[in-house]
């Protein structure tokens, strides 16, 4: 079953078009790796699949229901009222820069929302809270507050926010570039253990060969468009002149 | 006069003053977080309504706007406004005191990370709940010192009321002295407004600790 659609998405800030009716889709289970050169648009795409921005044009379905479509007259039409909590629901994203809640506890952070927002059962819920913070080795940060950790343990607390909602798809805006070395590997090595799990997970990243070890499909993207879709093997050794000159670029630096 | 009849008549003002107080800071508090919306609305008609009130009432002198709140039900529309008095007072510091809180909460607000909004937004928080839970509790710690500074200025200018002949603290004393031709109940009374001063930086004081549980 295909979780996420996106057809012909068009976005533009402003005279600049950042995104140039690209399509894609991400199926249940799924691992999706954006990767491409600064500004070519990764961060938008992610952003309009999750709503955080209103593309120009296009059509964006979840699950068969759609939470944005552009009718005859060019008009984008999104999902209202309870159709679009509903969608909502369906997806999560752990930003860049962590955004938890300064003021919440680590468990306040993962809990606050599935029992106000999604109104479930607290005893259930925190259940769920200790053992996501047990999978993602934060047991005793529980009381913790985000400033007393490090930025990789308060992305380790905002996957497992995230994740505690239940989403059926789950998106990473480069989730380790705000963090050293050391601790990117924590957070690689919390979303491997998810796609053990088969989780359906979007992920924009860096990491080239974390890309190519953790994801089914790549996806490589520049100035608004898709250059290439290749599976991980066929990566390294792509034809695709743009691809190779992005990808030497990194080697060369790495 | 002796000095305990002295004490007595400068407490009795003193608790008006504190009157006064405590009644703007109920009243201004809430009404500038009402005043900052409409100064950070998408409505330009409003937001510039609120601008202009807001500069009209920071740019004139406070003693000058609770006159004309005292007086102009009179002049306006000849009422009697032999009981106005207090309600003018009250009236005239809230509006005042709100405009200025109300730029307090603005910068607080305005201060906020986007990614506070986003981070609530994904989680399916709705906009009032984002406020009240994520970004309000946020705003007040971060505004606190400014808001301390204001309130120790409205422990002072609740001595303007005199201008309205109210018999709180700082009139009292001005009646003692132009009676009893002596300094001392000024000297009195500038105890008491430290003392005042003092409770009010402490109690302000307790609730910044209360909040610095998080950074
Ligand atoms: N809110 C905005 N207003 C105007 N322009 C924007 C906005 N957000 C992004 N852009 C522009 O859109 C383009 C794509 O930005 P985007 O952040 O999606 O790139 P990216 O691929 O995520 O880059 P990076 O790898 O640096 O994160 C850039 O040219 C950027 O300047
Ligand atoms: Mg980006």
């Amino acid at each position: 079953m295909k979780i996420l659609e996106m057809n012909h998405i068009n976005k533009k800030f402003g005279d600049l078009e950042v995104i140039k009716d690209i399509s894609l889709s991400v199926s249940e289970g799924e691992i999706l790796s954006i990767i491409g050169p600064s500004g070519s648009g990764k961060s938008t795409i992610l952003r309009c699949a999750t709503m955080l921005e209103s593309i120009n044009g296009g059509e964006i379905i979840y699950m068969g229901q759609k939470a944005a479509y552009t009718d005859n007259n060019k008009n984008v039409i999104y999902a209202k009222g309870k159709e679009a909590k509903y969608i909502n629901s369906k997806f999560g994203l752990v930003f860049q820069n962590f955004n938890l809640f300064p003021h919440y506890s680590v468990i306040k952070n993962i809990t606050d929302a599935p029992i106000h927002v999604q109104k479930r059962n607290k005893k259930e819920v925190f259940e769920q809270a200790k053992a996501l913070l047990e999978k993602v080795g934060l047991t005793d940060k529980a009381d913790y507050y985000p400033f007393q950790l490090s930025g990789g343990q308060q992305q380790r607390v905002s996957i497992a926010r995230a994740l505690c909602m239940n989403p059926k798809i789950l998106f990473f805006d480069e989730p380790t570039s705000a963090l050293d070395p050391e601790l990117t590997i924590e957070i690689l090595k919390v979303i491997r253990a998810l796609a053990k799990e088969h989780m359906t997970m979007v992920i924009v990243t860096h990491e080239m060969n974390f890309a190519k070890e953790v994801s089914n499909r790549i996806i490589f993207m520049e100035k608004g468009v898709i250059v290439e879709e290749m599976t991980p093997d066929e990566m390294f050794s792509s034809n695709n002149e743009r691809t190779k000159t992005f990808l030497g670029r990194y080697h060369n630096m790495a | 006069m002796s000095f305990s009849t002295i004490l007595f008549q400068l407490g009795s003002g003193m608790l008006k003053s504190m009157g006064i107080f405590l009644w703007t800071i109920v009243l201004s508090l809430p009404l500038g977080l009402f005043v900052s919306f409409g100064r950070m609305s998408k409505n330009n008609t409003l937001r510039n309504i609120v601008k202009v009130y807001i500069s009209i009432m920071r740019g004139t002198p406070l003693m000058l706007q609770l006159m004309i709140v005292y007086y102009s039900p009179f002049l306006l529309f000849g009422m009697n406004i032999k009981s106005f008095r207090f309600p003018a007072i009250i009236i005239g510091f809230a509006i005042n005191y709100a405009a200025y809180f109300a730029e307090i909460f603005r910068s607080g607000i305005e201060s906020m990370p986007v990614g506070q909004y986003e981070a609530a937004r994904i989680l399916g928080y709705g906009k009032k709940q984002t406020f009240i839970k994520i970004i309000l509790p946020q705003v007040i710690k971060r505004i606190l010192p400014s808001v301390t500074n204001e309130v120790i200025t409205l422990v002072k200018d609740t001595s303007l009321a005199f201008s309205l002949a109210y018999m709180e603290m700082f009139s009292i004393a001005k009646q003692i002295v132009a009676k009893e031709s002596t300094f001392m109940p000024f000297i009195v009374a500038a105890i008491f407004y430290y003392i005042f001063n003092f409770v009010v930086a402490t109690f302000m004081e307790q609730i910044e600790n209360k909040l610095s549980y998080y950074r």
